[in-house]
């Protein structure tokens, strides 16, 4: 077999399998003003060349700074089995696989991953993942407004502006009342959700913790929410689960988060990994791929696509979603990472990323002029209050070799002066020291 | 094929038993044994306004999704609430059991739409050729 494309002959047998002469004549209907003279590429240069280039461009980026970013996206460890395991060429491929049910494996690798999803959850159903973490909250909108046929939805302003961004333009072209919440003190506001939550709301949206880094129990306002009919939608960072309550606990009907955490490196752009749980009575509405685990004519445990009447390639026009691709080897990954840590290691994960980022706030408190944010419990992400613009400060900040945070101005009016600070379980007590030293130097 | 003589029928398999002013509605023998065995039915509420062949309710087998039309126009008053955990009621009792949600029907007239028994036993006949 020739692997390049298009070979002379291949061109020849195309044409004069279509009665054509020669390319010119294939092309001749378009207009020659609508063609192309040329495509002002550069000339060609050898692979070597390339590379050379490329790295150059590469080595632009700010490298190997102490990571304290976080807004929605986490510099965890990755162990080297997740590589490993994942890079197998048996699972080496983006997608559930056409004919599914003849790769057994890969199904399975995928119905354990809904597994996990819903045990940290606390849910009862799983799909097989979705594109990311903003998708899959979007999709979790759509099903709140199909099940309820209501179409008002609340979001919580604590929900990352990426998201609330998606959400506006992924329904651009649909009749959807939005109402945002503010946050008050850093937590959602009760008073304003119930001033505007009513008969016609299909859904609430909360993040936890939210985007300034708070831990909420939101099952008062979630009871509230089903009173009305609606449904409770929560946006979740899982790793935090291991110590936090669950959305299954506080009664939420539908979480979805960003997997990113759980085995997958930062990278801008992706691939990322949408997660998504909810209640067995919307397992309907849920779009997407979902394996189920069967038994064959011979008794044996095996694994099949299931509920595919809600898909796209029987209901078409009726699907449930027509962008639910999912992200199958990131899926595997969260699913190896999770399986690699356990029970038990995913709370000493949480525990550890709890006591970092509060050790961080102990040590940055100590910074004349420097005020951390105290309104909330927080997890491993937290807001401080600096005397001068926070942008200034991370452009200082990186000097110094510290990505020392993300700063909320850039999110939130009137916020300039305010810096978000993710803690790892990566980051030392000695880094933590260090950017404590760096900050007040550059103040 | 069992077509009772006591109903009305649609083109789309539903049928209607008039009660008064109350018809009762489902899909046709005909209908359940097209689908195969039906896992899943998702019914209009009660109080909800239909139209005469507009989109009412999706059945769902193991083979296919499918939509089910109003065969009349009018507000649903009840539904069958049995289905939602036996949805085999359909195939095993279409016409009685599974019968899928009552209606109060607004318009005499609609009923000139529909086929009676002979009719429609005629045309699944047709359909068969």
């Amino acid at each position: 077999m020739n692997y390049v494309a298009h070979t002379k002959e291949d061109i020849q047998q195309m044409l004069s399998a279509i009665g054509a002469k020669s390319i010119e004549e294939l092309f001749k209907d378009i207009p020659a003003s609508l063609r192309a003279k040329s495509f002002n590429l550069p000339p060609a240069k050898s692979e070597f060349a390339v590379t050379q280039a490329l790295s150059r461009l590469a080595d632009k980026n700010a490298t190997g700074l102490v990571n304290f970013v976080g807004a929605g996206f986490y510099d965890h460890f990755i162990p080297a089995a997740v590589d490993a395991l994942s890079s197998r060429s048996e699972f080496y491929t983006a997608y559930t696989p056409y004919q599914p049910e003849c790769s057994q494996g890969w199904l399975q690798a995928i119905y354990e991953y809904q597994s996990l999803i819903c045990e940290l959850t606390g849910l009862d159903v799983s799909n097989a993942s979705l594109y990311d973490g903003g998708t899959a909250l979007f999709e979790a909108m759509m099903m709140a407004l199909r099940h309820t046929g209501r179409n008002k939805v609340i979001l919580d302003s604590g929900i990352n502006l990426i998201y609330r961004t998606m959400l506006y333009t992924y329904s651009s072209n649909l009749s959807i009342e939005f109402v945002e919440i503010p946050v008050v003190h850093g937590q959602s506001s009760r008073e304003e959700l119930y001033k505007y939550l009513d008969e016609r709301t299909a859904a609430v949206i909360f993040q936890n913790p939210n985007f300034f880094g708070a831990v909420d129990d939101h099952s008062d306002m979630v009871e509230k929410v089903h009173q009305c009919g609606a449904l409770a939608i929560a946006s979740v960072y899982p790793v935090s689960l291991g110590i936090l309550k669950t959305p299954g606990e506080m009664g939420f009907d539908i979480a979805t988060g960003e997997g990113q955490s759980l085995g997958i490196p930062l990278s801008f752009g992706g691939p990322y990994l949408g997660f998504m749980a909810a209640r067995t009575a919307l397992a309907r509405q849920m779009p997407g791929r979902i394996v189920g685990a069967t038994v064959d004519s011979d008794g044996k445990r095996g694994f099949v696509l299931t509920l595919q009447t809600r898909e796209q390639h029987i209901r078409r026009e009726k699907a449930t979603s027509n962008i639910c691709s999912n992200e199958a080897l990131c899926a595997l990954r969260a699913a190896i990472f999770v399986s690699l840590l356990g029970r038990q290691g995913l709370i000493e994960l949480a525990e550890h990323n709890y006591q970092k980022a509060e050790f961080a706030k102990e040590t940055l408190s100590r910074i004349p002029g420097v005020q951390v944010k105290r309104s909330s419990p927080t997890f491993n992400e937290f807001t401080i209050l600096l005397p001068r613009h926070a942008n200034e400060v991370v452009h200082r900040m990186i000097e110094k070799g510290f990505a020392c945070g993300f700063p909320l101005g850039r999110f939130y009016k009137g916020m300039d002066n305010y810096l978000l600070i993710a803690v790892t379980e990566k980051r030392t007590k000695e880094e933590i020291r260090r950017l404590a030293d760096s900050l007040e130097a550059v103040l | 094929m069992n077509v009772p003589g006591n109903l009305l029928y649609t083109k789309d398999h539903e049928w209607a038993r008039i009660e008064g002013k109350t018809a009762y509605v489902g899909i046709t023998d005909y209908a359940q044994h097209s689908l195969g065995d039906i896992t899943f039915v998702d019914l209009p509420k009660a109080g909800e306004e239909l139209k005469q062949s507009s989109f009412c309710a999706t059945v769902e087998s193991v083979k296919a999704a499918s939509d089910v039309y109003a065969p009349l126009s009018g507000k649903v008053t009840g539904v069958n609430s049995k289905l939602a955990q036996n949805p085999e009621l359909i195939n095993q009792s279409p016409y009685d059991q599974g019968y899928f949600f009552m209606m109060e029907f607004s318009n005499e007239a609609e009923k000139a739409k529909l086929m009676d028994a002979p009719a429609y036993q005629k045309y699944v006949e047709g359909l068969a050729e």
